[in-house]
């Protein structure tokens, strides 16, 4: 496989769009939120159960491409027990990530699993896929109604 | 600058030289990612041969003046070949007179003109649009502005699990009420050749007029409109490998006429005072401002070179690709074909049991492939299979089996990675 390809994606990414973590609707809901790629036809929809501005749990359930896929799975389990702030300092990191912000070669060690999503800059048309669970997460957080959508 | 055709012209279709018609196109040379460029994505849009884009060179070198308004040389030479082209259109889908062919952007823009001169002085209250469920969005959204506009409704032919139309349905919906069917020849998503004469002859029983989408139909079949007896046929020229932003519609001349104007401006008037205005003959009543001139040029010229090969010698050796694209396919695990009517043009939509159509269409990407992923704008028609998206390699004159051997190649080793 080409070496941009293969950073692209990742064996992490591949698994998660596999066996994506928190794939469910919660039981328990406080906030939700849709999001919407109509150039692909992605869409994504984000439960958010949050507690004293603690999100307690996470989850999403919808379609999408392998990247949307793992960004969301991946999301969802760095989120759990973060607190509001933490959450949009988060999705700041993430978002400076895939649109290049922070180089070819970020801090890994201050990123952590979110490294994965480094090869996304190198594919502008992508960027879309990786943002779009988070874009909808932050819908939830803020309790806003309408849905995201990338375009 | 002397434009020469050097195309081949093949009599017998046993003699289809299609590495001939590859040196052509000069795009076919190009490399992606360091692999061949293997061109599948002509639904979208078609690649130029030289003598097209020699055409646009030679019009802004040599003629470039605007067109029906100057008296010098140049004028005249400029609207000499922009009514030659008009003239070879004409020909090309037979029409009676020149003055039913109007020069518009594409198929999109002549659609809305439809739905806003004709659609607007005819459709009143409680009247209906009939269209089909395998539309692209430019054969939905003109016919609902109208109609949210004048409280008519949009009636929609279904389709059945292979991607065909339901006759017996379209025949319940053609009521008193109904005052234009506009349904398209060819389906851009599922390859699906309509039965369009069945249609118009339904139509015009209940003396309904009937407008074609040839989009997807005019570079793979042969279209005669006095024989397919339509009312309206529109195309776009970038998709018959010509240039963008050209496009055509034809009209009955007594429907062209009977039709208020579209927009307003110049060319389209013959006199103008503050107080009343006198619209100009047909075609120029539908052509107001300057309008593509290199590009109805430029499609003149791709007509001409489509004639050349042969557009019945085209649909020969497009059938041969997408016969043999829909047996190599069946050797990927996972593959299903959407859209598998009895009749096609050379698109073949699919889906891979747990690769999304992104992945596929990045990956092949990576291959050299070029193909088309997504709703294809006809979002209906994703929902009708409740698939988000396909995946999409559509087949052109100048493509080969072994481009096909690629593709096949590629999908395979998609899968092995999400396996």
């Amino acid at each position: 496989m080409d070496q941009e390809l293969r950073e692209l994606y990742q064996q992490v990414i591949l698994d998660h769009n596999k066996s994506p973590r928190n794939f469910k609707v919660l039981e328990h809901i406080t906030q939700e939120a849709d999001g919407y790629n109509p150039l692909c036809g992605d869409n994504i929809h984000i439960y958010l159960d949050v507690e004293d501005g603690i999100i307690k749990d996470v989850s999403f359930q919808g379609s999408g491409c392998a990247i949307s896929k793992a960004s969301a799975s991946l999301m969802t389990s760095l989120l759990k027990g973060k607190t509001k702030e933490q959450a949009e300092k988060l999705f700041n990191k993430f978002h400076d990530l895939v649109t290049g912000k922070l180089g070819d070669n970020p801090d890994v060690d201050e990123l952590g699993k979110l490294a994965v999503f480094t090869g996304v800059q190198e594919f502008p048309v992508r960027v879309k896929c990786a943002s779009l669970a988070w874009h909808t997460m932050m819908n939830a957080l803020h309790d806003k109604k309408e849905r995201v959508t990338t375009e | 600058m002397t434009v020469k055709a050097q195309t081949p012209v093949i009599t017998n279709p046993s003699l289809y030289d299609v590495e001939a018609i590859r040196k052509d196109f000069p795009i076919l040379q190009t490399y992606v990612h360091g692999k061949p460029l293997v061109y599948l994505d002509n639904a979208a849009t078609s690649q130029k041969p030289i003598s097209v884009i020699r055409k646009a060179q030679e019009y802004y070198s040599t003629m470039n003046s605007n067109i029906h308004r100057g008296v010098h040389a140049l004028s005249g030479v400029s609207t000499e070949a922009f009514e030659t082209a008009r003239i070879k259109i004409k020909k090309f889908i037979n029409a009676l007179g020149k003055n039913e062919i109007i020069f518009t952007r594409g198929a999109t823009e002549s659609i809305n003109l439809v739905a806003q001169t004709f659609g607007r002085s005819n459709l009143n209250e409680g009247d209906e649009v009939i269209i089909s469920e395998m539309e692209h969005h430019s054969n939905i959204v003109p016919w609902q502005l109208i109609c949210n506009e004048k409280k008519a409704k949009l009636k929609v032919i279904p389709i059945n699990d292979d991607g065909e139309l339901i006759l017996e349905e379209y025949e319940k919906l053609l009521s008193d009420r109904t005052k234009i069917v506009s349904v398209v020849y060819c389906s851009n998503s599922l390859g699906t050749v309509n039965p369009v004469r069945k249609i118009i002859k339904a139509a015009h029983k209940k003396g309904i007029p009937v407008l074609i989408d040839a989009a997807q139909a005019v570079n793979h079949l042969h279209i005669d409109v006095q024989e397919l007896d339509c009312d309206f046929l529109v195309f776009s020229g970038h998709k018959i490998y010509g240039p963008t932003g050209i496009g055509v519609l034809y009209g009955k001349v007594n429907l062209l006429d009977s039709m208020p104007p579209y927009q307003g401006g110049g060319d389209m008037i013959s006199k103008v005072t503050f107080e009343k205005t006198t619209y100009n003959e047909l075609p120029h009543k539908f052509e107001a401002g300057t309008p593509n001139i290199a590009g109805a040029i430029g499609l003149g010229e791709a007509i001409d070179y489509v004639s050349r090969i042969g557009i019945g010698n085209i649909s020969l050796h497009e059938k041969e690709l997408l016969d043999y694209a829909t047996e190599a396919v069946q050797s990927v695990p996972g593959l299903k074909i959407i859209g598998t009517a009895s009749e096609k043009v050379s698109v073949l939509s699919f889906v891979l049991d747990d690769v999304h159509p992104h992945d596929i269409g990045t990956f092949l990407d990576f291959e050299g492939i070029a193909i088309r992923t997504g709703h294809h704008c006809t979002q209906p028609v994703m929902d009708r299979f409740k698939i988000p998206a396909t995946s999409r390699a559509s087949f052109a004159m100048y493509n080969t089996t072994e481009e096909i051997d690629v593709l096949v190649n590629g999908l395979n080793k998609i899968i092995k990675v999400f396996g």
